[in-house]
């Protein structure tokens, strides 16, 4: 009786470490708590679609609240050292650690959000967030009567830029009355923070308030403030419908995490640089509720589903920078390098970006 | 009845023991709160406090312990001798920062031209800016009394957005595509805080904090200073009739904290961070003021709290990953250190007398 249970253990062991040498490691390196329900949260809801759609074929584990820089380092070391397979590092503050530790660990595979810097086992993705701020922008411009729009950018990268750039010219292509004051809170996300500069932007006359930080605090602030819209960033912040919160853009990172998962699975993964937008499904919008009137929501429709066929760019021209210097000719469109290093305003914004 | 009842002389055994009592009944406490989210308590411990020193990746957590331990030393050393002396410097968080900028702002105007000597320079900077940083609140409360605490603290606040200014356009990189941040400056060799023994961690911060260790260890015990430092702290008047000066031992403690802390500073963004990046500060400055009382404002103590905090921190991420454990447990369970140390601390100046009730 006793030799047939060690036995079975035995066996059990055995197909145990069986299943284990066959699993694919996935680890993912999270900026914030997984709770944020913005970006960080998205990347988790990614990490749960990798989990259902391999089942027992793949492991994942994750480690938020990691600070960019060495202890980044250590965490990605971490999950080398520890058998993963696949590592995701979903900060553009990780990308030195992620490329110092690739380094180290050849035969594993990283994948680097937002960032630029690749090697034969680093590769890059990012999404198109601008092509939703082009659709953020225009029911903007149609719906403020103040016609003062507050955007809350988080750091003045290329990213952020980019969005109020896109937000601003599709504002300003259905109201060219429109205004936008621009707070920047130097965080991604701190409710408390974002909440101040939501309140500052409601009191200087802006009933639309725009979001490049993570947290549900402008929300809260505009629905407190009464007759502010807002939207959805990163995630669809679904608890604000249908007012304050009237659309949303949304992560969608579990498309492309299956596939890389499966692509390492499969030994097809290469390094590559992916940017993708609202066509192959990583930018989402976020239902648009019934507290926009019809024709603003139908205008909305529009623009998203020209984006999303590839009939429109949101940066086409003519357009100009700020300083009133040419950017873009009649009908000439943005190419990638320019906008991925953004670093200007176009023309019609005012305030400086800080430098 | 339990009654409290103060010892007439703080005890010295008890001085001794509270940190070993706290970190136990941290392992307990914390271990029930991991029972509670559902995992095995003995291997949360295990994970935290042993797998990084003696587990099958050892070999790479153990010079980690030092790259995590050496700021928090250097920074909470410098805070001792203000902290015995009742000179309060909140701030250090702020002079690293300066530190760090002042520092890799050197190593950078000579970009890319190599020399033996750029390194020295750096680390003299790096010195300067914390130093300068903190003789604002000591100044200020020399002139004019104000309250150290609060002006270092809020300087904090200002040192945050010298860094963002200076990671978006001072220092930032020409070759970074409009991105923030500064060079890497592991990829310049002469400004890199490269380690000294490779692959052990020992680069040059933990160095600095080992020797800072010693000489506050001969400055508190052999050195009139030091003694001065002491007596203002346990007895202020009587410092007054030893002719103790005290706006010189205002400048000295918040200017050595402010040094040491810019220092820190330095050999981080030297090394194990590389560049100015808008987040580069992550709490030491304010996790040092924990090790300085884990350490009982004692250098050879803060030597082993700052080990002991760098443990926590890296055992802790460990337990995120392999465990599953949510980062905010391991956050309370680090809170739960500093509040035993403290409660405990009780049993220093006093004894718990179990007193008959008394009749009417």
């Amino acid at each position: 009786m006793k030799r047939t249970t060690l036995l079975a253990g035995v066996a059990m062991a055995l197909s145990l470490a069986g299943a284990a040498l066959a699993q694919t490691k996935v680890g993912f390196v999270y900026v914030g708590p997984v709770g944020d329900g913005g970006w960080t949260y998205e990347h988790n809801q990614g990490r749960l679609a990798v989990e259902e759609e391999f089942g027992d074929a793949v492991e994942t584990v994750f480690v938020e609240n990691v600070a960019e820089g060495p202890d980044a380092e250590r965490v990605i070391t971490q999950m080398a050292l520890q058998g993963a397979d696949l590592i995701f590092t979903t900060s553009f503050g990780y990308m030195d650690p992620t490329i110092n530790v690739a380094a180290k660990f050849p035969d594993v595979k990283f994948e680097h959000a937002t960032g630029y810097k690749t090697a034969d086992n680093v590769s890059t993705y990012s999404a198109r967030f601008y092509e939703g701020r082009a659709v953020q922008g225009t029911i903007a411009g149609m719906m403020t009567e103040s016609n003062i729009i507050g955007y809350i950018g988080s750091y003045p990268i290329p990213e952020v830029i980019r969005g109020i750039n896109s937000a601003y010219i599709h504002a300003k292509k259905v109201n060219p009355d429109v205004e936008f004051k621009v707070v920047w809170a130097y965080t991604w996300f701190d409710p408390a923070k974002e909440a101040d500069a939501a309140k500052v932007l409601i009191e200087q006359g802006a009933d639309v308030v725009l979001q490049h930080t993570d947290s549900t605090a402008p929300l809260a602030a505009a629905k407190a403030a009464g007759n502010v819209i807002g939207f959805g960033q990163a995630s669809d912040m679904a608890e604000y419908k249908p007012a304050p919160r009237v659309s949303s853009i949304i992560d969608n990172w579990a498309p492309y995490y299956i596939a890389r998962t499966k692509a390492v699975m499969d030994g097809t993964w290469e390094s590559a640089m992916t940017w993708d937008g609202i066509a192959p499904g990583m930018v989402e919008i976020g239902e648009i509720t019934d507290a926009v009137p019809e024709d603003v929501k139908a205008a909305a429709l529009d623009v998203m589903n020209a984006i999303a066929n590839g009939d429109y760019h949101p940066f086409t021209g003519p357009l100009n920078k700020q300083d009133g210097s040419a950017w873009l000719a009649d009908g000439e469109v943005a190419d990638d390098g320019t906008l991925a290093g953004m670093n200007f305003y176009v023309e019609g914004l005012t305030g400086e970006i800080p430098q | 009845m339990i009654k409290l009842e103060k010892r007439p002389q703080p005890s010295d055994l008890w001085s001794m023991a509270t940190p070993i009592v706290a970190v136990l009944a941290t392992m307990v406490f914390g271990g029930l709160l991991f029972a509670f989210l559902g995992k095995n308590p003995a291997e949360a411990i295990r994970t935290i406090f042993w797998d990084p020193l003696f587990g099958e990746f050892a070999f790479y957590y153990r010079p980690q312990l030092l790259v995590k331990g050496a700021p928090l030393v250097l920074i909470a050393i410098g805070l001792s001798l203000g902290f015995r002396a009742g000179i309060w410097n909140i701030g250090a968080e702020g002079q690293y920062i300066m530190g760090a900028i002042v520092g890799a702002a050197v190593g950078l105007a000579f970009y890319p031209a190599e020399s033996v000597l750029i390194f020295p320079l750096m680390i003299l900077g790096g010195a300067f800016g914390g130093w300068l940083w903190a003789m604002i609140p000591a100044i200020l409360k020399v002139r004019f009394g104000t309250n150290e605490i609060l002006v270092s603290l809020m300087l904090v606040y200002v040192a945050e957005q010298f860094l963002a200014a200076a990671s978006l356009s001072f220092l930032k990189n020409p070759e970074g595509f409009g991105f923030p941040g500064s060079r890497n400056l592991q990829q310049y060799p002469s400004a890199h805080n490269a380690e000294v023994i490779a692959g052990t961690g020992m680069h040059w911060g933990v160095v600095f904090a080992f020797i800072a260790v010693i000489f506050a260890y001969v400055l508190l015990n052999r050195h009139m200073l030091g003694f001065q430092i002491r007596l203002t702290g346990e007895a202020p008047r009587a410092a007054r009739f030893a002719g103790v000066k005290p706006a010189r031992l205002i400048l000295f403690c918040l200017g050595a904290s402010g040094a040491l802390a810019g220092l820190a500073g330095l050999f981080e963004v030297s090394g194990p961070a590389g560049q100015i990046t808008i987040d580069f500060n992550v709490g030491y400055g304010f996790t040092a003021i924990i090790v300085a009382f884990l350490g009982r404002l004692h250098p050879v103590g803060i030597l082993l709290a700052g080990g002991l905090m760098a443990l926590t921190y890296i055992g802790g991420d460990i337990a995120q990953s392999n465990l599953g454990l949510p980062a905010a447990a391991i956050q309370v369970f680090q809170g739960m250190l500093l509040f035993f140390l403290l409660a405990l601390d009780l049993l220093t100046n006093y004894r718990i007398r179990l007193a008959k009730r008394e009749t009417a």
